[in-house]
C-alpha cells in the first residue's frame, strides 16, 4: 500500500530536480560559475533515476493489480493479461504523460552521458532547456493529471479495463517509439535555443544536433509506421492511413524533422541556411508540443481520443506558449544577428536541398492547416465542418510526387556549383527506365492501363535507380563494395536506405490505393466466394472465450485450385468489462499481397457481412518505413560524430565561417 | 526585411494561439443536436433514378424518415427488410451517401426499394448541410418539415418503439 506513494514521492522529487537543472546550468552560465554549470549532469542523471522509479512503481501497480490506484481501477482489469496490464501504463492520459516524462528524462541522461565533446558551456545550457521543459511537463501531471491519485479507503475489487483498441501487441510499442520521436526533437530545439542563447551559431551547433535529430527522426519513423500497421490490422477497416488529427499531429513534427535533417547537412557542411536551420529545430519540437496540446484539449474530435478536459488544454496551451513563444521571442531577437556567408550556385547540392525544404515545410502546414481548419472555422464563428482524406490526397499526391522527382538530383549534385550535365547523365537512363516501368507495369500486371500507377511506379522506379547511380559512383571510386560501405560515410549509407525505402513505400501505397481488390458480403456457413486468385470457403462459426472477451469467429478455408492454401479465423470480440465490440481481421501477410478477411454485422439466418479484400503489397508501406527509419539509426554510427572537440575546434578554424570546403 | 522577416514565425503562432484558446470553448461533439427543432436544411439535388431536379418542396407533407444509406454500408442492408415493412405506413425518403449511380441502383434491385423518394448525393454535400457523419442515419421529420430526431446506426422495431414511435406522436398534426 506504501509503494505507490513512493512512485507520488519520485514524481514530486523528479519535478524538484528538473527544477534546479532548468535554473543552476544558465544561472551558472550568466554568472560564469562553473560550480553551478557542472550540476547540469548529475542532475540530468538524477532526474531520470526518479522519474524511472516512479514509473516503474506504476507499472508494479498494474502488475499486482493495485485497484486502490484510481489510475489502475480506470485502466485494468482482474483477467487482463500480463503483457498488456505493462502496455496499459501508457494506455489511458496520465500514464501516457509519465512515459513521456520518462523518455524525455532519459533524452537527458543521453545527452549528459554522450556529450563528453562539446563545451560544458554548451552542454550545461542544452541540459537546462531540457529541464526548463521537464518542469512543464512534471507540472502539468501533478496538477492536473497525476496517475498517482488513490482511492481510498474503498478500493474497487475489480478494474474497468483496458480500452479494448489498446490491447493489442502494436499499442506495446507504438506509443514509446512514437515518444521517443516526439520528445528526442527536444534535443535538437534545446541545441538550438543553447545556441541562440550563447550567440555561437558556427557550424559545430549543426554538428552536434545532426546524429541526436536523426535518432530522434528514425524513432518518429517507426512509431508513425507501427501507428498505421496497428490501425490497419486493429480498427477493422483495412485502410492503412486516415488523415486523423491525431495521426496528423505525427506528421507534421515529421515533415519538419526530415526538412532539419536536410538543412542540417548544409549548414554543418557550408555554414548555410543557419537561420533556416534553428527555426526548422525549433518549430520541429514545437509542433510535437502542438500535436500533444491537439490530442489532450480536446479542440478537435479524434477517433483515438483520449480522455478530453479543457482544464487539460488550458495548461498545455499556456505551456506551450510559454515554451513556443520563448523560444520564437529569442529566435527574433537573436537570428537577425546570424549572418550567412557563401553563396551557391543556381544548380547546386545546396538548391537541390533547399527545395527540398521548400516542398516538406509546405506539405508540414498543409496537414497543419488541413488538421486546424474545422477549428479555424469554427473559432470564426462559421459551421461546423470536416476536412477529409480528399483535401489530404489533393494536396499531397502532387506535392509528394515533385519531391520524389527532385530527390533523385540532391545525392548526385556537388556542393556550391553543379552545372556540369556530365553529373547529371545517368539520369538518362534512369528516366528511360522508370517510365518504361511504369508504363509497362500496369500492361503486365494489371487488367488496364492506369496512369496513376503508371506515374507512381515511374517514380519509385525513377528514386530507386537514382540512388543505385550514387551507390555505384562510390563502388567505382572506391574499387569495391565492400571497401565503398567500410569507407563512405555511414550518413551517406543511411541516406541511400532511407532514400531506397520512400522509394518502396510509394510503390506499396500506390498498388494498395490503385489496385485493391475489396468486396462486402453476405456469406453463411458453407458459401464459398472468389477472391483474386484464392477461393474463399466459409466453414464454421463458432463462440469462442478469451481471457477477457467473448468472440464469434468465422473460420475460412482459403483455396487455391483445388488445393488447401490456409484456414483463417477472423473474429468479432464483444469485451467483458466495458462490453465494446471489436473487429479482429484475419489477414493473411504476404511480400507482393495481403488477403484481409473481416466480419462485419451478423445478418438473419446466420449469415454474416463479410469484407474480402486483396491488398497488393501493402506491406511494402511499412518495410518503406521501417528501411527509412533503420537508415536513421545507421547515419549515427559515423565517426565523424564522436571526434572529440580538439579535432572539431582544429577543423573549423581551417575554414572561416565554415563556409569554405 | 530580413530583420523583420525573423519576427514573423512569432506572430504567426500569436494567431495561432488565438485560435486555439477559442476553441477550448468551443465543443466539437455538439453537431449532432444543432439541426433538431430546424427545418430540413434548404437543398438542390437530383433524383437517384430520374436525374430529375430535387428540392425542399418535393419532400412529403406529413411526417416522414429520411434515411442516409449507400450501397457500400453494411448495416443498411441489415435495416432494408425492417424498412420495407414500415414504408407501408410511414413515408420514407432515401438520401443515398456517397455512393455511384449503378452501384446504388443495382443494391435497390435486388433487395427492393422502399423509399417514396430517392435524393441522389453522391459528393456528400448535402450529407454535410446535415451533419452526417456516416450511414446509416435517420432523421425524423414532422408535417411542418421540422427534424425532430436523429438516429444514428441500424433502425429496427426495438428502436421504432422506443423512440420513434413516441417522437410521432407528440409531433402529430
Amino acid at each position: 500500500m506504501i509503494l505507490p506513494e513512493i512512485g507520488h514521492f519520485a514524481l514530486v522529487l523528479a519535478f524538484a530536480i528538473a527544477l534546479c537543472q532548468a535554473v543552476f546550468p544558465i544561472y551558472g552560465y550568466y554568472t560564469q560559475q562553473e560550480g553551478f554549470m557542472a550540476t547540469a549532469k548529475p542532475l540530468a542523471v538524477m532526474q531520470g533515476l526518479a522519474l524511472a522509479l516512479s514509473f516503474g512503481l506504476l507499472m508494479y501497480g498494474f502488475l499486482s493489480h493495485d485497484f486502490s490506484l484510481k489510475y489502475v481501477a480506470d485502466n485494468s482489469n482482474l483477467d487482463l493479461p500480463w503483457y498488456f496490464r505493462m502496455s496499459a501504463v501508457w494506455g489511458a492520459h496520465e500514464g501516457s504523460l509519465l512515459l513521456w516524462a520518462l523518455i524525455l528524462a532519459l533524452w537527458g541522461v543521453a545527452v549528459s552521458l554522450l556529450s563528453r565533446g562539446i563545451p560544458e558551456k554548451m552542454g550545461s545550457l542544452v541540459l537546462s532547456v531540457m529541464g526548463m521543459i521537464a518542469v512543464g511537463f512534471l507540472a502539468f501531471m501533478l496538477f492536473t493529471s497525476n496517475p498517482f491519485v488513490r482511492i481510498l479507503p474503498f478500493m474497487p475489487g475489480n478494474g474497468a479495463d483496458l480500452n479494448p483498441l489498446l490491447q493489442d501487441p502494436g499499442l506495446i510499442f507504438h506509443p514509446p517509439m512514437l515518444y521517443m520521436g516526439y520528445v528526442g526533437l527536444s534535443v535538437a530545439f534545446s541545441f538550438a535555443v543553447a545556441s541562440l542563447i550563447s550567440g555561437e551559431f558556427d557550424s559545430s551547433w549543426a554538428r552536434w544536433s545532426r546524429p541526436w535529430t536523426a535518432v530522434a527522426w528514425a524513432f518518429l519513423t517507426l512509431g508513425i509506421a507501427l501507428g498505421s500497421w496497428w490501425a490497419y490490422y486493429e480498427l477493422g477497416w483495412g485502410g492503412w492511413w486516415f488523415w486523423d488529427p491525431v495521426e496528423n499531429a505525427s506528421l507534421i513534427p515529421w515533415f519538419i524533422a526530415t526538412a532539419l535533417m536536410h538543412s542540417l547537412a548544409v549548414t554543418e557542411k557550408q555554414g548555410l541556411f543557419r537561420r533556416w536551420t534553428l527555426l526548422l529545430a525549433i518549430a520541429a519540437f514545437s509542433m510535437s508540443l502542438l500535436g500533444t496540446f491537439l490530442v489532450r484539449s480536446g479542440v478537435l474530435t479524434s477517433v483515438h481520443a483520449f480522455a478530453n478536459d479543457p482544464e487539460r488544454g488550458v495548461f498545455i496551451l499556456g505551456f506551450l506558449v510559454v515554451v513556443v513563444g520563448g523560444s520564437l521571442t529569442l529566435y527574433a531577437v537573436r537570428a537577425s544577428k546570424v549572418s550567412t556567408p557563401g553563396e551557391f550556385g543556381w544548380i547546386s547540392r545546396e538548391s537541390f536541398l533547399l527545395f527540398n525544404n521548400l516542398l516538406l515545410t509546405v506539405m508540414a502546414i498543409s496537414v497543419l492547416l488541413g488538421t486546424l481548419y474545422p477549428l479555424l472555422v469554427d473559432a470564426l464563428g462559421g459551421d461546423k465542418v470536416s476536412v477529409g482524406p480528399p483535401f489530404f490526397n489533393a494536396v499531397f499526391v502532387p506535392l509528394t510526387a515533385i519531391l520524389v522527382s527532385g530527390m533523385a538530383f540532391g545525392p548526385l549534385s556537388l556542393w556550391r556549383r553543379s552545372d556540369d550535365p556530365k553529373l547529371f547523365r545517368p539520369l538518362i537512363v534512369a528516366l528511360i527506365v522508370s517510365v518504361l516501368c511504369g508504363l509497362l507495369w500496369p500492361i503486365v500486371f494489371e487488367d488496364e492501363f492506369a496512369t496513376g500507377t503508371a506515374v507512381g511506379v515511374s517514380l519509385a522506379v525513377w528514386v530507386a535507380i537514382a540512388t543505385q547511380i550514387d551507390v555505384f559512383r562510390k563502388v567505382r571510386a572506391y574499387g569495391s563494395l565492400k571497401t565503398a560501405l567500410a569507407r563512405v560515410e555511414r550518413g551517406i549509407i543511411g541516406m541511400w536506405m532511407a532514400h531506397l525505402g520512400v522509394a518502396f513505400m510509394i510503390f506499396g501505397v500506390v498498388m494498395v490505393e490503385n489496385h485493391t481488390e475489396h468486396r462486402d458480403l453476405r456469406m453463411g456457413v458453407g458459401d464459398t466466394q472468389v477472391l483474386g486468385p484464392y477461393d474463399v470457403r466459409m466453414t464454421n462459426v463458432d463462440i469462442i472465450q478469451g481471457p477477457n472477451y467473448a468472440a464469434d469467429q468465422a473460420t475460412f478455408e482459403i483455396y487455391e485450385g483445388e488445393q488447401l492454401y490456409k484456414t483463417v479465423y477472423p473474429q468479432k470480440r464483444r469485451y467483458n468489462a466495458s462490453g465494446m465490440v471489436m473487429t479482429e481481421a484475419a489477414i493473411d501477410s504476404g511480400f507482393t499481397r495481403d488477403l484481409y478477411i473481416a466480419m462485419g454485422e451478423p445478418l438473419d439466418g446466420g449469415d454474416w457481412a463479410i469484407r474480402l479484400s486483396v491488398k497488393p503489397f501493402v506491406n511494402w508501406i511499412w518495410g518503406g518505413a521501417f528501411l527509412m527509419g533503420f537508415g536513421g539509426f545507421v547515419s549515427i554510427t559515423d565517426q565523424r560524430f564522436r571526434r572529440r572537440v580538439k579535432v572539431r575546434e582544429a577543423s573549423s578554424s581551417s575554414e572561416p565561417g565554415g563556409a569554405a570546403a | 526585411m530580413s530583420r523583420m522577416l525573423v519576427w514573423l514565425p512569432l506572430v504567426l503562432f500569436a494567431v495561432l494561439v488565438g485560435f486555439f484558446f477559442r476553441g477550448l470553448d468551443l465543443n466539437p461533439g455538439e453537431q449532432p443536436s444543432a439541426l433538431i427543432g430546424k427545418p430540413v436544411p434548404e437543398f438542390l439535388a437530383t433524383d437517384l433514378y430520374t436525374g430529375q431536379s430535387l428540392s425542399n418542396k418535393d419532400l412529403p407533407n406529413q411526417p416522414y424518415l429520411l434515411n442516409v444509406w449507400a450501397s457500400w454500408c453494411i448495416t443498411c442492408q441489415v435495416e432494408h427488410p425492417f424498412l420495407t415493412k414500415l414504408s407501408q405506413t410511414l413515408p420514407i425518403v432515401g438520401l443515398n451517401y456517397k455512393d455511384t449511380i449503378p452501384a446504388s441502383t443495382n443494391w435497390l434491385g435486388k433487395l427492393g426499394d422502399p423509399y417514396q423518394m430517392q435524393i441522389s448525393d453522391p459528393n456528400g454535400r448535402l450529407g454535410l448541410d446535415l451533419g452526417v457523419a456516416g450511414a446509416p442515419e435517420t432523421f425524423v421529420v414532422d408535417a411542418r418539415g421540422i427534424i425532430r430526431l436523429k438516429i444514428q446506426g441500424e433502425i429496427n422495431d426495438r428502436v421504432y418503439e422506443r423512440d420513434i414511435q413516441p417522437i410521432l406522436e407528440e409531433f402529430k398534426p
